[in-house]
């Protein structure tokens, strides 16, 4: 087994690069590293300005992803001895804007995150001192894949509608949108419709697929979004087809 | 220099400062509210936790049964006040939180499920299967995003307390992104800024976990409270320090040893049976389990790795079935990080640094002596978790101290004046003592990497799961001189964006801080408690320690300890008994 | 190729990266993506034929031009790239049915493949029909 393996790296210094470049580095291949550790080990050992944004080391806090040999990846959860020989090509999330290396701007999915209502809706709460509402094992299984979602980005960094058009909501935005869609608890689907039917909400996407495909935590965005237009198409058909009463 | 102003901040967006948030929005909607954190708040630690969040719920259990638990867990040192206030209304806060959606698991009729967890006599540890704290931590920042009136410094470092001896009024935080240094005032402020296993080399704590509430208190005459009580988890991965949950074991895992012996029952823990047995051998509370593991190594019955001793953990008898619907993360875990199927493999586990149950001293609300400085989360110390936390307490005490601290900020600013004027020139300062001591510093020659490591490799060999008297004097001068050396670092990074060298070295600073502070403690308990044994005292001493330990720093920069006695109510000390 | 760089103290200079032109080429996944939308004009191309077909039907001349139109060879290797275009709609276009339609039965998920099966299986029969009600004929 190779020893040491290559790391390119892109650096982007705002404050002296007009454009982002790649710098190599060597760093030990241990059986048990994976890209993140390699990238400490750079800045611990080699060079102390590398930045990138990381904390939980084990795959939850969603802060690592970056794009590893050309795919988004949780750099916490991909194992160097899988790029052997090497060298592995490390760049910041695709479809972000670059701040400095490896650190992209995010704000705007936080800003659609709001957009899309992710908490409860009730037009009447129950009172805490009334228990829980109930919700059977059935009925929690059908959102809780959608609520896995850690907001790693990289179901952006793999969407090129997102890409080409960054007004479109985004897979994980929409699948959290769904999410609360689908509890029972929830009442707040036809508000969410409301925002979601305009062009840039789930009709952005053409179903290219791939923002499931990277999902580390198998959300399936792509089948969340589906699931939407076939709700909003029958929404609309039972709007234009059927009397005011008819309607919920 | 630019100035932002609120009623009520938080520093910290994780568990605690997000209940905190929300507590005071609905305290009265004009308060001005801003949550300053150094990550996004969904990537606070709160999201790493698993096993679940206790509180009692089912017919078959009750007040009392939690109150003694969680006293006895603590060997006592738990405040008895608190701890009453804390299990009553523990209910309502995991019910509130059922209502704003988290996605607890459920019983066949629909009602919240619980599960067994250690050192708990009763069922009452409610779960989201085995990512507890992550559905906890998105139902709250998700719900909190419907308070539009609650403002958020997303990637705000925070370096100071502004305050005039008195009272505290407001911080000094970077702007990561830009580098700007600004001032945010407030009439009060919470600490919720979490634990500091990183002082440890091997830790489940994530990176940002440095103890910097704590330091800033400190830093502002604050003390701290109870710092010597560090929590081991028994059952850490070697290498990575991921923890693999309890509720393993409550599932009905056992620990075993070189030899496939059950070995907890050689340690007064109970006998072994097939089944789990509620506050017996596997479900033993953490520090005596981690305890048994170092006798075990001792007797040379442990495993060796290239990463340190380690026993095994055995689930394959559970079956893939149950192990995919009950605690699907620590396959996950599992394949993923260490390459083994633990439906078909045995589980190498370590104990593993995990908790800090002491933190900045407060009072049952959340505050601390120091006018207008509240705290709560794992960055506080009320006391709830005396001398051992028990699993699944620390996340319900985040959101039952979180909303009390909350509360009591907000009645606070609701009557306090408005900052004065003389922050502001605080405010400069501390923006020259960051750009002199670190920003444009040149030269030096200890590098971060280099101190954290032997800071790191210090705490482990003397505040381990096992002390004594020589190797904790022996730390105490070899952090000193550690803090000394800090002086002498080198800064390579000299931008203003997104400096993540400049973040790393004050964080250095504020465990180095926090390392002093609890050998201090350490040194001082001559006794054995919970985590706290000390091998030269093996012997729980109440007549001396049934007190906290209170660190302040003295006028020339050293700790200084002294007691401050327990809150005794309904529930005299007694032995502490498992296993039957 | 260095330029100055101007960078303004505290104020941050993000680097936008263009889109490439080409972004479909860099993944197997992407392309097949775009050649599923593509392959829409294969469904185009099918429907103009059965249309001409549907035109000529009632004239003998009219319909003798056609069948020759039809075999002539560029239009043979036209309509084989169209089958198979088609063929890849259609399977991608069944892969995705599970994916829009959480179909549950007894409160569990249905798995994927029972999903799509059902659309396989119509496909099958129908082919089946059309080729049994044409072959009849001959
Ligand atoms: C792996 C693991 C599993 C666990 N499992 C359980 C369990 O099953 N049950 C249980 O009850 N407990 C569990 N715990 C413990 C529990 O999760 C924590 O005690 C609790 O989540 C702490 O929450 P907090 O809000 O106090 O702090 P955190 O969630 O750690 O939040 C700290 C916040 O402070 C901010 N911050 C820190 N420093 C600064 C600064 N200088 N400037 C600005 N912001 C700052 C951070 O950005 C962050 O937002 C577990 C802990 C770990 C590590
Ligand atoms: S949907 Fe998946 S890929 Fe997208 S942000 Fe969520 S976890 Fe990440
Ligand atoms: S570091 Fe938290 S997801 Fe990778």
């Amino acid at each position: 087994m190779a020893e040491t393996i290559v790391l390119e790296v892109a650096r982007y210094r705002p404050e002296i690069e007009a454009e982002p470049a790649f710098e190599n580095f060597e760093v030990p291949c241990r059986p048990d590293w994976v890209v993140l550790d390699a990238l400490n080990y750079i800045k611990d050992a080699i060079d102390g300005t590398l930045s990138f944004r990381w904390s939980c080391r084990m795959g939850v806090c969603g802060s690592c992803g970056m794009m590893v040999n050309g795919e988004p990846k949780l750099t916490c959860a991909t194992f160097l001895t899988d790029y052997l020989p090497g060298p592995i090509r490390i760049e910041p999330l695709s479809n972000f804007p670059i701040v400095r290396d490896l650190i992209i701007e995010m704000s705007d999915f936080m800003t659609k995150l709001q957009g899309v209502k992710p908490w409860i809706i009730r037009n009447e709460d129950l009172p805490v001192s009334q228990g829980e509402y109930r919700q059977s094992p059935e009925q929690l299984e059908t959102y809780k894949q959608f609520s896995m979602c850690i907001n790693c980005l990289l179901c952006y960094a793999a969407c090129p509608v997102y890409g080409l058009d960054q007004h479109f909501v985004g897979p994980a935005a929409l699948a959290l949108a769904q999410r609360y869609n689908l509890d029972s608890r929830d009442e707040g689907e036809a508000q969410r419709l409301e925002i979601l039917s305009e062009h840039e909400g789930i009709w952005g996407c053409t179903f290219v697929g791939e923002c499931s495909v990277v999902c580390p935590k198998h959300v399936d965005p792509a089948g969340a979004i589906q699931q939407y237009k076939l709700k909003a198409v029958t929404e609309w058909f039972k709007s234009i087809l059927l009397p005011r009463g008819g309607r919920d | 220099m630019e100035v932002h102003s609120h009623d009520v901040l938080m520093i910290g967006g994780g568990g605690a400062g997000l209940r905190a948030a929300i507590a005071i929005a609905e305290v009265d909607p004009r308060l001005k509210i801003a949550v300053a954190s150094k990550v996004y708040p969904m990537r606070s630690h709160t999201v790493s936790a698993e096993g679940g969040a206790a509180g009692v719920i089912k017919p078959d259990d009750s007040i009392d049964e939690h109150i003694y638990d969680t006293i006895s867990g603590g060997d006592w040192l738990s405040d008895q006040d608190a701890v009453e206030a804390f299990v009553n209304e523990a209910p309502q806060e995991l019910l509130r939180l059922e209502h704003w959606g988290c996605p607890w698991n459920r019983e066949a009729d629909g009602a919240v499920a619980v599960r067994a967890f250690g050192g708990m006599k009763k069922k009452r540890t409610w779960f989201a299967a085995d990512k507890t704290g992550f559905h906890l931590l998105h139902t709250l920042f998700q719900t909190s995003l419907k308070y539009t009136h609650i403002t958020r410094y997303d990637e705000w470092f925070v370096t100071r307390l502004l305050h005039d001896g008195e009272r505290v009024q407001g911080v000094v935080a970077i702007h990561l992104m830009t580098g700007r240094i600004q001032a945010i005032l407030a009439k009060s402020v919470i600490i919720c800024t979490g634990g500091c296993g990183r002082v440890f080399p091997f830790t489940t704590n994530a990176n940002i976990k440095n103890g910097d509430g704590m330091a800033l208190a400190y830093r502002a005459g604050a003390p701290l409270k109870d710092m010597e009580f560090i929590q081991y988890h028994p059952t850490g991965l070697p290498f990575t320090g991921i923890l693999i949950t309890e509720a393993a074991r409550a599932e009905g895992g056992y620990l075993i040893n070189k030899d496939g012996y059950r070995y907890l029952q050689d340690y007064n823990l109970g006998a072994p049976q097939d089944k789990p047995v509620l506050r017996s051998m596997e479900l033993g509370p953490r520090d005596r389990l981690s305890q048994a593991f170092v006798k075990e190594f001792e007797k040379g019955r442990t495993i060796d790795t290239p990463y340190g001793a380690v026993v095994h953990l055995d689930i394959r008898h559970l079956g893939e079935k149950l192990i995919n619907a009950r605690i699907p993360f620590v396959r996950e875990l599992c394949l993923k990080y260490e390459n083994i199927d633990p439906a078909k493999e045995l589980i190498p586990v370590r104990p593993v640094v995990h908790y800090m149950m002491g933190g900045v001293h407060t009072d049952i609300e959340g505050a601390t002596p120091l006018l207008g400085l509240y705290a709560a989360g794992e960055a506080a110390c009320v006391s709830i978790n005396g001398a051992n936390r028990l699993g699944s307490n620390s996340l319900t005490e985040i959101l039952v101290f979180g909303a009390r601290a909350g509360r009591a900020a907000a009645q606070f600013a609701l009557e306090a004046a408005p900052p004065d004027s003389g922050m502001l020139a605080q405010a400069e300062d501390e923006e020259r003592r960051l750009q002199e001591v670190f920003l444009h510093k040149t030269g030096g020659r200890e590098s971060i990497a280099g101190l954290r490591g032997e800071m790191q490799t210090v705490m482990e060999k003397s505040v381990g799961i096992y002390r004594e008297e020589k190797l904790l004097s022996e730390a105490a001068s070899r952090i000193a001189e550690l803090q000394e050396r800090f002086r002498d670092i080198v800064i390579t990074d000299h931008s203003h964006t997104f400096n993540t060298e400049l973040t790393a070295a004050v964080e250095l600073s504020y465990m180095l801080d926090v390392a002093e502070a609890m050998v201090a403690c350490a040194l001082n308990r001559t006794e054995s408690r919970g985590a706290h044994q000390r091998t030269d005292y093996p012997d729980r001493n109440d007549e001396k320690f049934l007190a906290h330990s209170l660190v302040v720093r003295s006028g020339d920069g050293t700790p200084q300890v002294s007691l401050l006695p327990v809150t005794i109510t309904r529930w005299p000390p007694a032995e502490r008994v498992y296993g039957k | 190729m260095k330029q100055p760089v101007t960078y303004t103290l505290y104020h941050p200079k993000w680097y936008r990266r263009p889109m490439s032109t080409y972004w479909w080429t860099k993944r197997w996944r992407y392309l097949r993506f775009i050649l599923r939308e593509l392959s829409s004009i294969s469904v185009a191309w099918t429907v103009i034929l059965l249309l001409l077909l549907i035109n000529s039907m009632g004239d003998e001349a009219m319909y003798a031009g056609y069948l020759d139109w039809l075999q002539s060879p560029w239009l043979v290797v036209l309509n084989a790239f169209a089958l198979v275009f088609l063929l890849f709609h259609t399977v991608t276009w069944f892969n995705l049915a599970p994916r829009a339609m959480a179909v549950r039965l007894r409160g569990k998920r249905l798995p994927d493949w029972a999903v799509a099966a059902p659309n396989f299986i119509a496909w099958a029969v129908l082919s089946a029909g059309v080729v049994w009600f044409v072959l009849k004929g001959v």
